[in-house]
């Protein structure tokens, strides 16, 4: 689904499909073939994603084919983007190129922490670590760019109830920043980390998220960049047995952001929540693009995102894949996507993909819903004496309420929502 | 338009020859009327007739379209302010479908219209009592200032909920239309004795719109207008809700047909060569 300036987007249309495991066997067999074709290159773990949605060609490119999910660590492996790749079909390649060049550099971001008792916060050399491989050129590239990784360790079975804080600041546009931060929970230990982006940066990461076994983690990304950033990240988790991530992307400023968040299961019993939510305003792009991947049974996976747009050329792209194998017997998955459009001229890009090997499954299910800012309820609000802007801040606030505001933490909530209300007078003002 | 010794006495509404229209469709055919502090007015029609056209109008909703007359009040012209403008000015609007705000609780709701009304923020101790003390006098669950706005409310809910609303923020004209629609014995019992308390104060001028009498028994109403074809076709006192409560709204059939309008060919005609509307 995709809705946009023109024609008439799909506006306060919804839809929902359930599990279609009729295709299942067939899409195994189509993998399979392409591993024998030689489709996959040497050393790469293959993922196949096909949509279980009708999509348009991107450019009259043969894009509504998805092709193979590839994940490596060499950047060759994936080659130069064009655009009509369907993993970058929606992305303003010429806005990301000062990243994709690739070119080396050592600058950082500024960091600064706030580390609970017992955490620890090293560097690493990023090959001595063992975390998710990138999914396309761009993480690869600032996996081996990057050269070190910077690891935030909960320690097993320790209970931490202050939050890791990592305030990343970046301190120009001069030289591109590679970065590669590890968040890594030990077994039975439980942890609340928040990483904190600002300034500006061009800056392209790894975020690898390592759940041990029965381990928890509230994990928050907030995208406070500044006007000018451009932000590729791929979010890369790992869950182990009855794990439990609950990862939430808060992404407000920048002029590109792109995250790529990928979950994976090693042990039975995991459930992972992912949220997000975006506030696009004018040029701005914010792209979310997520991979849950049930290899193994009985995990559950719960994804609500929301983005709301205002201005000029605002635009910010979903795109849901849920993978359910053979093996993923009992697995329970449902994903939300909500849009609100804010101004006529904002474009939201919604793709819920799900795809099922398995019939043996709890539950799986999507839902995408992009709408206009409901008239009536500004009205309401202002026929008691709320001004327009005011009005229209309350809605969208509240829009982005239930994301928010069931964190379980109070003092993130607020301070969440205390900075999405100053984006959105911003924005307004 | 208001002069001084009004001014003291309390606000005044003046409506004068106010036509609407909607989607290009003429609704309300020239409406005179003027409410001042104090006095209740019931407004009463059969469905179809424009009375919430006039509601609506009044308040400012977008989709109405003023095309004639004049909206003042205390001599300001209430047509060219922004709808949240005329709240501001003392204009309340009491819904027959009040809106669901997702996400927005309703103690945050009322305290930015108190905000907004007030020109200033409420102390937050003083405000929490108020609030609680209003929603009390309702019957209403002190947990309901926690649910998000409309979101799930019955209808009782909804209605007590715009009541509140009026008595927080003690309007000089409160529109309440059909307040009364969808509402059992106790809950407009509640309603009415809501409206009435900011009757009583005689600050607040009252038009009451209504397509049955059930609710004029609990608010006894100073004058009582008929509307039908979007205009006032007769006026009098409570009793002539009584007459209508028995003779319905017959005598009236034909009043609201506009003068003039397309003359049709004599003589036999072809089927569908005439279209009605």
């Amino acid at each position: 689904m995709a809705s946009g300036p023109a024609p008439e987007p799909a506006v306060g249309v919804e839809t929902d499909s359930g599990a279609q495991t009729a295709m299942g066997a067939a899409l195994a067999t189509e993998r399979a073939a392409l591993k024998e074709t030689g489709g996959i290159t040497d050393g790469a773990v293959a993922v196949g994603v096909t949509p279980s949605t009708p999509r348009r060609p991107a450019g009259g490119s043969p894009a509504d084919v998805r092709p193979e999910r590839v994940r490596s660590t060499d950047p060759d492996v994936f080659g130069a983007p064009t655009g009509r790749e369907e993993e970058w079909r929606f992305t303003p390649l010429d806005r990301l190129r000062v990243l994709l060049d690739g070119a080396p550099s050592d600058a950082h971001l500024s960091v600064d922490s706030e580390l609970p008792e017992g955490v620890e916060l090293v560097e690493v050399p990023s090959d001595s670590l063992d975390v998710p491989a990138p999914v396309d050129r761009l993480s690869a590239l600032a996996l081996q760019r990057a050269g070190s990784a910077l690891v935030v360790r909960v320690p097993k079975a320790l209970e931490v109830e202050a939050p890791v804080v990592l305030r990343l600041t970046g301190t120009g546009l001069d030289q591109v920043v590679w970065g590669h931060v590890v968040v890594d929970v030990a077994e039975q230990a439980r942890a609340t980390v928040v990483l904190e982006h600002s300034g500006s940066a061009h800056y392209a990461a790894n975020v690898s998220v390592l759940v041990g076994d029965g381990a928890a983690l509230q994990l928050v990304q907030v995208q406070g960049w500044a006007d000018d950033a451009v932000h590729g990240a791929h979010v890369a988790s790992r869950l182990g047995r009855d794990a439990r991530l609950v990862s939430t992307a808060v992404t407000l400023g920048g002029d590109l952001v792109r995250l790529n968040e990928t979950v994976e299961f090693t042990g039975t019993g995991g459930e992972v929540e992912l949220r997000g939510v975006s506030f696009a305003d004018g040029g701005q792009h914010l792209e979310a693009r997520l991979l849950v991947d049930h290899s193994v049974p009985d995990c559950r996976s719960n994804v609500l995102y929301k983005s709301a747009l205002h201005g000029d050329e605002a635009h910010t792209v979903w795109v849901g894949d849920v993978l359910i194998r053979a093996a993923a017997t009992g697995t329970d998955t449902y994903e939300l996507n909500r849009n609100l459009l804010l101004s006529p001229e904002a474009r939201a890009d919604s793709v819920p993909n799900l795809e099922i090997e398995t019939g043996e499954i709890a539950g799986a299910g999507h839902a995408s819903a992009t709408g206009r800012f409901d008239d009536e309820q500004l009205f309401y609000l202002q026929s008691r004496g709320i001004p327009a802007e005011v009005a229209r801040r309350m809605v969208v606030r509240g829009f982005f309420a239930d994301v928010v505001e069931d964190l379980g933490v109070r003092e993130l909530e607020e301070r969440l929502m205390a900075t999405i209300e100053a984006e959105l007078e911003g924005a307004f003002a | 338009m208001a002069d001084s010794t009004q001014r003291a006495a309390g606000a005044t509404l003046e409506i004068r020859g106010l036509t609407v229209a909607v989607d290009d469709k003429e609704i309300l055919t020239g409406v005179d009327l003027t409410i001042r502090a104090g006095e209740t007015h019931a407004i009463m029609g059969p469905n179809g007739s424009g009375k919430s056209t006039l509601a609506y109008a009044i308040a400012g909703h977008p989709k109405y379209t003023v095309t004639g007359g004049t909206v003042t009040l205390d001599g300001e012209d209430v047509l060219a302010m922004a709808v949240d403008e005329r709240a501001r000015a003392g204009v309340f609007l009491a819904m027959q479908y009040p809106v669901e705000v997702p996400g927005v609780s309703v103690s945050n709701f009322l305290r930015s219209a108190a905000t907004a009304i007030r020109g200033e923020a409420p102390k937050l101790r003083l405000w929490v009592k108020e609030q609680k003390e209003a929603m009390g006098r309702l019957k209403m669950d002190p947990a309901f200032a926690e649910r998000n706005v409309n979101e799930g409310f019955s209808g009782g809910e909804k209605k007590r909920h715009e009541i509140l609303q009026l008595e927080l923020l003690q309007p000089k004209i409160a529109v309440l239309d059909e307040t009364d629609s969808g509402l059992d014995v106790d809950a407009l019992r509640v309603v009415s004795e809501g409206v009435n308390r900011v009757r009583e104060s005689g600050r607040t001028g009252v038009l009451l719109i209504t397509h049955y009498t059930r609710i004029l028994n609990y608010i006894r109403p100073d004058f009582v207008h008929v509307f039908v074809g979007g205009r006032i076709v007769d006026e009098g006192g409570a009793e002539l809700a009584d007459e209508l409560e028995a003779n319905g709204y017959t005598k009236y059939d034909g009043a609201g047909v506009p003068a003039g309008g397309r003359e049709l060919p004599r003589g036999p005609v072809a089927p569908g060569a005439v279209t009605t509307a």
